[in-house]
């Protein structure tokens, strides 16, 4: 996850007269692309399907009156407007995306050529078990790796993307209070923490209270067991936590915690600085989700789809959700009933239809097959050096609040550098995009005030991360040095200049009309 | 590795940058008793890609693909057949392994197509407004009973039995911890008496149409009922192809529709990941969960899109949010949004009108079987039989001969006596006259 800029003032910047004029108004291979509702003509379609002859009288009396109102386009018409929109966009292929809580990293397309076997992809859930072995064998193999590189016993597959997988853990977490006969209300979430560990706290039906952090940027170990007590369910707590840093009396912590009678659940989102290294279970933890999408490879896609399995201790297996994948015998069988369930398990319910997120799994197991064991430790500690290198080539002339090092996989600085040189934050990050780069995660943590968080991860050379470094050095001399001029208005060679995000919000318009009819009034 | 850039070289000469002796000084905060050693792992070192794909293969071919024999499961999801242009689009790198769109800049091509899915979300399910999707067709469902439960301020939520057993139980989950969730009757084939459960304290009514047996749904009685008690009435799609011949919700007085989008552009994928479809009114719009995509201009005047009301979202109001939702299902919107792009008005209609032909065609034939009758008179692709012996065995049986039937009633209401005979059985444009003959010749064999 990453902070936009929401609501803050977007200063536009002059344009350049000078700029050359197109008569197409396209730039070389950066084009215009028109919506895909002012193209097309009426009839055409880009898939050719026979008109059947058919009756309406199975429809209820309900069949549509009107049109739907799509356009119609040929397949090369589609297909271009596609590509020429896909070259609109920034991408991990194409460039280093250093967004700190966001692990950007390599999508081998190893992974996608697995996910479309057609005994992974072309399965229906609810097909007859006997039939969908192969793709409960992948699931099974998943698990394995998923319970042996975190030293847990247990783990619930069906979570959909990171917060649902907090959701999932903090539902197996009240199940397993339930069971004891308790009902605590209240999680305590550190100030650092990603927003999502707050929001599915509230779902769950907890209320929430915060832990602060301390001045060199750890969660605060002593208010936190301060703040533990009878009506304390759970901690939810992020290590490496996101200032980057790896919380050192993280075993302390969860030991008060379950002293207290309470569960630790962590936040996995950067599990890719420990995995193969650490194993989270010897640290005390109840649950983590892990997003296969950051740690696992299985790429962002533009905002998703990502999968969140949660790992859960030997306290809060008998509660995992359903379904439950069992191995009995000679074959994979999925309990999709609470009643079915063996071996004491108590599941809380329900996370979602079906089983998971089938087409992440098959990803990312190949991608840990491929990585192994050992590549996966290597990884995380070319992750975690790459972090530390930039740490250290940067923090003489930004400024690292946290800069005495070591960091873990991501680079912490604020923007106290910037001060009274006329650069705002805002301004040095759209910068990067004129400089060929994806600005850092932006605003965040919380904690710290200006904060600019990157992760390189281990998938960059040496001399990309030099290169890196040598335009942000400069970028943060020249803005020191009164050489503002890069900054005002940046980014003037991207497709877009700065959009104004104040206006969008103001009036929103969140969807395209026919011409004819008003816009979308408030 | 072949994926890790790094040199052994590169590694000592970035420690030296750094001034640490080695990698273990930067893991210094690590406790030592938790750092574990390369053979606690009991899993294989690097492998090849030629060792790992062999491995995968032979995995996946333990499995049945529905393309390779008569295939006829439906219950939520639909398998369809998606234009090659669709799975090549989606997988340029620039789309593939982008982020979020937080930065619009350089992502107006993620940005334009959020924007052309939410308004060919809003134009199918006739609705104001649309977002930029949720994981699935259940959490959507989710979503919309607290959405609901929100602007009422009131509890209840009153689920059809015609809702898809999987999606009340995921409402169940979340939405019972914040009200209470009532499960109406289920009644195959027919549609219960839900307005007769509505009350002062209700939120919203749950209806799926076409329901869980394939039945369409007349929604506007419910819709005025629920009105006129202060309630909303929610409908649910799971075949979002069905809006190409069947009114949509929107026009039935739907307040918010949440649907499931697998049927294009996804594939069946064993469950996911499927695409989570989600609309409602313009006046609904700020307490909407999920990423909304706005339109804009830049600081020359050009069109442009960003995200916008993010002060709805967990990022900003952390535990104030309207959900927790942060990944949704990016990758799939633009599967769906290409795929409807290729059908246009003419081919989206004519796939529909492909659907229900084929499943009237295939209802007939199956219901002059002795021992088999419709229990669905209304449907779109997707009906209900009620067989002579318990459906799951006549599953099984014709598995054997391989034939996937269809859905037995009992895999998604164990408890129900009632449905243990009842057979869920989807027909799309993928199957051919001689899957429907094999279907109908196996099909008399076993109830025999």
């Amino acid at each position: 996850m990453t902070m936009n800029n929401q609501g803050r003032p977007t200063s536009s910047g002059s344009v350049n007269e000078n700029e050359l004029q197109t008569i197409s108004g396209d730039r070389g291979l950066q084009h215009e692309v028109s919506l895909i509702f002012e193209l097309g003509r009426p009839g055409m379609t880009g898939v050719d399907i026979p008109q059947v002859q058919m009756s309406d009288t199975r429809l209820g009396g309900l069949r549509r009156k009107g049109p739907v109102g799509l356009p119609g386009l040929s397949e090369p018409e589609v297909i271009r407007h596609y590509v020429r929109l896909s070259q609109l966009n920034y991408s991990i292929d194409a460039g280093l995306y250093p967004l700190g809580s966001c692990t950007m990293k390599h999508n081998p397309r190893l992974n996608e050529k697995m996910a479309r076997l057609p005994g992974f992809a072309d399965v229906h859930p609810l097909a007859p078990q006997q039939t969908v072995q192969g793709a409960f064998e992948a699931v099974g193999e998943l698990m394995k790796w998923l319970t042996t590189l975190t030293g847990m016993p247990a783990v619930a597959m069906s979570p959909k993307a990171g917060a649902h997988g907090e959701l999932c853990g903090l539902l197996t977490i009240r199940a397993a209070l339930e069971a004891r006969g308790e009902k605590r209300h209240k999680v305590l979430v550190p100030s650092s923490a990603h927003g999502t560990n707050p929001a599915t706290a509230a779902v769950a039906g907890f209320t929430v209270q915060e832990i602060p952090a301390t001045e060199d940027g750890h969660v605060d170990a002593d208010a936190m067991e301060a703040a533990l007590g009878p009506d304390v369910a759970a901690i939810m707590l992020t290590n490496p936590n996101t200032c980057g840093l790896f919380e050192p009396r993280i075993k302390e912590m969860a030991d008060a915690v379950h002293k207290a009678g309470a569960y630790f659940y962590c936040d996995g989102a950067n599990f890719n600085a420990i995995a193969g290294r650490v194993r989270p279970g010897d640290l005390g933890v109840d649950a983590m989700h892990i997003n296969l999408h950051k740690t696992f490879s299985t790429p962002h896609g533009g905002g998703g789809p990502g999968a969140g399995p949660v790992v859960l201790s030997a306290a809060l297996a008998p509660f995992a959700p359903l379904p439950l994948l069992v191995h009995d015998g000679n074959d994979f069988r999925m309990i999709e009933h609470a009643d079915e369930a063996t071996d004491g398990a108590k599941p809380f319910g329900r996370m979602c239809a079906f089983h998971g997120q089938m087409g992440m799994f098959s990803r990312a197991l190949t991608y840990m097959m491929s990585h192994g064991a050992d590549g996966i430790r290597q990884a995380s500690e070319d992750a975690v050096l790459s972090a530390n290198y930039i740490l250290a080539s940067l923090k003489d002339v930004m400024s690292a609040p946290f800069g005495e090092g070591p960091c873990m996989h991501e680079a912490l600085f604020d923007d106290s550098f910037l001060e009274g040189t006329g650069v705002t934050t805002l301004d040095f990050a759209k910068a990067m995009i004129d400089e060929g780069y994806h600005p850092m995660t932006m605003y965040f943590p919380l904690v710290v005030h200006g904060a600019m968080l990157i992760e390189p991860t281990e998938s960059e050379s040496k001399e990309s991360l030099d290169r890196f470094i040598h335009v942000l050095r400069t970028m943060a001399l020249e803005a020191k040095a009164g050489q503002t001029a890069r900054f005002d208005g940046a980014p003037r060679l991207a497709p877009r200049r700065r959009l104004d995000e104040t206006a969008a919000a103001r009036k929103p318009i969140l969807r395209w009309k026919p011409k004819e009819l008003p816009q979308a009034a408030e | 590795m072949r994926y890790l850039p790094l040199t052994p070289e590169d590694r000592n000469q970035m420690l030296a940058k750094i001034g640490a002796p080695d990698i273990d000084a930067l893991f210094r905060d690590v406790p030592k008793s938790a750092v574990v050693a390369r053979s606690v792992f009991d899993l294989p070192d690097t492998q090849g890609e030629l060792t790992v794909e062999r491995a995968l293969s032979k995995m996946a071919a333990k499995s049945k693909a529905a393309g390779s024999l008569p295939f006829f499961c439906g219950a939520g999801a639909y398998k369809h057949h998606v234009p090659s242009a669709v799975d090549h689009l989606i997988q340029r790198s620039e789309f593939l392994t982008s982020y979020t769109p937080y930065q619009p800049e350089i992502a107006q091509g993620t940005l334009q197509y959020l924007f052309e899915f939410q308004t060919q979300v809003a134009l199918l399910t006739g609705m104001e407004v649309a977002n930029a999707s949720l994981y699935d067709g259940s959490t959507a469902t989710c979503e919309a009973v607290l959405m609901a439960q929100r602007i009422t301020k009131r509890p209840k939520a009153i689920l059809s039995g015609g809702l898809h057993p999987h999606y009340a139980e995921t409402v169940e989950t979340v939405a019972g911890l914040s009200g209470t969730v009532t499960r109406a009757p289920v009644t195959p084939g027919k549609a219960e008496d839900i307005i007769a459960l509505i009350d002062d304290q209700t939120a919203c009514v749950v209806v799926q149409s076409p329901d869980v047996f394939g039945l369409i749904r007349n929604l506007k009685p419910i819709a005025d009922a629920a009105h006129a008690k202060g309630a909303l009435l929610i409908a649910v799609v799971t075949e979002i192809v069905s809006l190409g011949l069947i009114e949509p919700p929107g026009a039935q007085g739907a307040d918010i529709v949440a649907a499931e989008g697998q049927s294009l552009g996804v594939g069946l994928n064993f469950g996911g990941p499927y695409v989570g479809l989600f609309a409602t009114r313009e006046k609904f719009l700020r307490n909407m969960p999920g990423r909304l995509c706005g339109e804009t201009t830049d600081a020359a005047g050009k069109r442009g899109y960003v995200l916008t009301l993010s002060t709805r979202e967990q990022h900003i109001r952390r535990e104030k949010a309207t959900s927790n939702i942060c990944t949704n299902s990016g990758l799939c919107c633009l599967a769906f949004t290409i795929h409807l792009s290729l059908l246009g008005e003419e081919g989206f209609s004519r796939l529909a009108r492909a659907n229900h032909a084929r499943a009237s065609a295939l209802a007939d034939r199956l219901a002059d079987v002795r021992g088999v009758s419709l229990v669905t008179e209304s449907f779109f692709n997707e009906f209900t039989l009620k067989l002579s012996k318990p459906a799951a065995s006549v599953v099984d049986a014709l598995a054997e001969k391989g034939i996937v039937a269809g859905v037995p009633a009992s895999r998604l209401l164990p408890h129900d006596k009632d449905v243990r005979d009842l057979l869920i059985v989807a027909a799309t444009e993928t199957n051919t006259d001689e899957d429907c003959d094999a279907l109908v010749h196996a099909l008399s064999g076993a109830v025999a």
